[in-house]
């Protein structure tokens, strides 16, 4: 954890990642909050069916598409746009390793770094 | 059940129950979270692991920013076994679409009963390892953390491959079951590669969160992931365990754990019967 080489930079990416991390929840929690109000006002009488599995709609599926129903002001959209940022908060702390690696000239740890960063990228997007 | 926001709210105080006996018997949130959405709510098995996989994330990534400042995770051990972690989670998520559903309750079961058994035991501690592995001492992974009295206790890491095979395994189950499986994880880190004990289980917290989202990408994409139950389940486990973390270090946990990893297993095995029946 701590060499004397890198124990400067080592402490400081802790807590540069421990900061994206506590960023990334608080704002997807208050999105998913903000956007589960609005979907209980709007359909809080609706019968619930979770019984048989139909799949998400379209809209709700891909990056550009949550995007989009979010704009609009979908309850449901906002929620997913709260969840996508959620699922994007570790991207984010894997993607500042990367950085953090590279100006520490760690080649080894910034490979290894990229490579889960590459597979992460690959899951977001990939249909 | 009458009416969706009924429902929402039942959802999210059962989450938040989940969440907080997670945290306090160190089981997690996910392997709590799928049997009581499926077998109390009757929600189908796949909403279910969207969702639980949405909330390993959150009370992962929430728990990993406190447990960097208390300076016991290892993140390089952590960065180099999420590679293992996060092709094993690709492979997890293209399973799940393969294996009919009764096989997947079977594994999630026996999953479930592996967790309960080790959470009810584990107190032995592995000796702290004298000698360095050239492997690990190449991949600088040896570390210290601050110990109860004397400063900081140095440790040494072994048997790399071993760990990163397991922590392969550790990643499939965790995109096949929606769960963080840090049981696995701590496993792979406190057994194979002799890692000390709050090391394991702090590392394994913080590689779950990007373990995770390297399956819910995939699920997402797939409609797995339905917002209106993902928002309680998320928010109720989140919320429980923050509540966990809090009172964690006044709490007694030991009989809780013992008495709680009974339950858990009774659930497994219903979880196990139901799947065979094809009734999840």
């Amino acid at each position: 954890m701590t060499t004397p080489r890198h124990g400067w930079s080592e402490k400081r990416l802790e807590s540069v990642i421990g900061m994206v991390l506590r960023v990334g929840v608080i704002l997807a929690a208050t999105i998913v909050l903000l956007g589960g109000v609005l979907y209980l006002v709007q359909y809080g009488a609706v019968e619930p069916d979770y019984r048989l599995f139909r799949g998400e709609a379209s809209d709700l599926r891909s990056m550009h598409a949550i995007f989009g129903d979010a704009a609009l002001g979908h309850s449901r959209g906002l929620i997913q746009l709260g969840l996508l940022l959620l699922i994007v908060t570790p991207v984010a702390r894997v993607a500042f390793s990367v950085a953090a690696y590279i100006a520490e000239r760690d080649w080894i740890y910034a490979a290894i770094t990229l490579f889960v960063l590459a597979i992460l990228w690959y899951s977001l997007t990939s249909a | 059940m009458n009416g969706l926001l009924e429902f929402t709210l039942w959802v999210a105080a059962g989450s938040f129950l989940a969440g907080l006996l997670g945290s306090l018997t160190g089981l997690g949130g996910g392997v709590i979270i799928v049997p009581l959405l499926t077998l109390v709510f009757h929600v189908d098995i796949r909403y279910a692991i969207g969702a639980s996989l949405v909330s390993v994330i959150a009370t992962s990534s929430g728990a990993a920013a406190a447990y960097l400042k208390e300076g016991f995770s290892n993140i390089r051990v952590g960065m180099l076994l999420e590679v293992a972690t996060t092709i094993g989670a690709l492979c997890g998520a293209y399973l799940a679409t393969r294996i009919p559903t009764p096989a997947i309750a079977t594994i999630f079961g026996l999953v479930l009963l592996y967790s309960a058994w080790d959470s009810a035991k584990h107190d032995t501690q592995v000796p702290i390892q004298q000698r360095s592995d050239p492997l690990a001492a190449r991949l600088r992974l040896d570390g210290a953390y601050p110990a109860r009295d004397a400063g900081l206790q140095q440790y040494h890491v072994r048997r790399v491959p071993l760990g990163f095979g397991l922590m392969y395994v550790a990643g499939t189950l965790s995109g096949l079951l929606g769960i963080g499986s840090g049981a696995v994880k701590v496993l792979a880190m406190d057994r194979a590669m002799s890692i000390p004990f709050k090391v394991s289980t702090t590392t394994s917290n913080f590689m779950i969160g990007v373990t995770a989202a390297a399956s819910a990408g995939i699920y997402l994409h797939r409609g797995y992931i339905d917002p209106g139950l993902a928002m309680p389940v998320m928010l109720g486990v989140l919320g429980g365990a923050l509540l966990g973390a809090r009172i964690l270090p006044e709490a007694e946990v030991r009989t809780l754990r013992v008495l709680f990893s009974v339950a858990i297993a009774a659930v497994a095995v219903e979880m196990i019967f139901k799947g065979a029946q094809g009734n999840l």
